[in-house]
């Protein structure tokens, strides 16, 4: 009957979603950082896009102000956006805020980090160290696993390479 | 009234003969052409949105240095996209989209060919596209061109490319390319059969892709 089938669908789904969050997390004061992640990359490509989730634990807003890699010559913070079927990507200098109390996901098709200048390929299973610069909370070191290029969500960590 | 004489009765008799005949005339013609057309388009084109060839012609070079044009790519229908490898998001996201829906048609996967044109040339070149290409772990034929190239093919399909500054301080410097991320699925004729969006659901981009090579 339907009441039995939907509680494992239901076990199914909140692991689903629960999944990323345990993956790999790094938190510096109220910011909690989920899964940062980054496709692979090919020989002569020279750069990457960085997703991550963001979250203000906080009663008082922040924001995401830089980036950086030693993996990269510049981390840059940008949006994307489709308009009329024309995609446009923008750089936003002045980063992205995170309101308290609320999370902020950078994803395919949104907002999302750009490595530019790879020092060398992003190559599967690897982790790329980045620092990312808060207003207020300060600087945190993360890594960003190294999804297969196909990818449009973060995986768990160690099973990347399925 | 005035009287009708005689003989403008009569050429008003002649005349209506003559206009119904005509009008049978034109009435069976159109049903024959009708009945020809129809037959004509459900042989081949019932799932083309345009009768007439789309995109073309144009010349572009791949990744191995050789020729790629409209009449080459004809006989087999393609999938073709628009793009740059310094694109971190669309571009990856489309290719491996295409790349898996490939797979996903199982042997229908096979019958059409999949093509990324890169509209960033003075950054990409041939090479640097074939290896790019790669890493989707599906063939692609890769191609890029002359800024003339591009600026022919980018008119064929009504393709929107715009360079942008990263820095609006410095117009010089690092760029993107503003640029029309739909997929255009072409018949084995070079017809226009349909557009995947970029926000396509997997399910309708599927029944597309069947559409074209069925």
């Amino acid at each position: 009957m339907k009441s039995t089938n939907i509680y494992p669908l239901a076990g199914i789904a909140l692991f689903a979603l629960a999944a990323p969050v345990l993956a790999h997390n790094f938190s510096v004061g109220k910011i909690a950082i989920g899964h940062p992640w980054t496709r692979e990359t090919a020989a002569t490509q020279t750069v990457g896009g960085g997703f991550l989730t963001i979250r203000n634990n906080g009663n008082v807003s922040d924001r995401l102000v830089s980036a950086t890699s030693p993996s990269a010559t510049e981390v840059q913070i940008h949006t994307m956006s489709m308009d009329g079927g024309v995609m446009r990507m923008r750089q936003l200098k002045d980063g992205i805020a995170i309101p308290a109390g609320q999370s902020v996901e950078l994803k395919p098709g949104g907002l999302h980090l750009m490595f530019i200048g790879l020092k060398k390929p992003f190559k599967q299973g690897a982790k790329i160290p980045a620092t990312l610069k808060f207003a207020r909370a300060g600087s945190v070191q993360v890594t960003f696993a190294v999804q297969p290029v196909g990818s449009t969500a973060p995986m768990e960590a160690g099973h990347a390479g399925h | 009234m005035p009287d009708i004489d005689q003989s403008q009765a009569e050429g008003t008799g002649a005349i209506r003969k003559l206009l119904w005949v005509m009008a049978i005339v034109a009435v069976v013609l159109g049903g024959l052409l009708y009945l020809g057309l129809e037959k004509k388009g459900a042989e081949k084109s019932a799932s083309t949105v345009a009768a007439l060839p789309f995109g073309g012609p144009f010349e572009l070079a791949r990744a191995d240095g050789s020729v790629l044009t409209d009449k080459s790519l004809s006989g087999r229908p393609y999938a073709i996209f628009f793009g740059f490898t310094r694109c971190p998001d669309v571009c990856p996201t489309t290719l491996s989209r295409l790349a898996l829906w490939r797979k996903k048609l199982g042997a229908d996967g096979n019958k059409f060919d999949i093509v990324f044109v890169s509209v960033d040339p003075d950054r990409d070149k041939p090479a640097d596209i074939g290896a790019y290409t790669e890493i989707f772990g599906t063939p692609i034929i890769a191609a890029t061109g002359t800024d003339a190239q591009l600026a022919q093919i980018r008119k064929g399909f009504g393709v929107y490319v715009k360079k942008v500054p990263l820095d609006p301080s410095k117009p010089d410097g690092d760029y993107t390319i503003d640029h029309t991320a739909g997929i255009f699925l072409m018949d084995a004729r070079g017809r226009l059969s349909s557009i995947i969006d970029h926000h396509e659901a997997e399910a309708t981009a599927l029944d597309k892709l069947r559409m074209l090579v069925g």
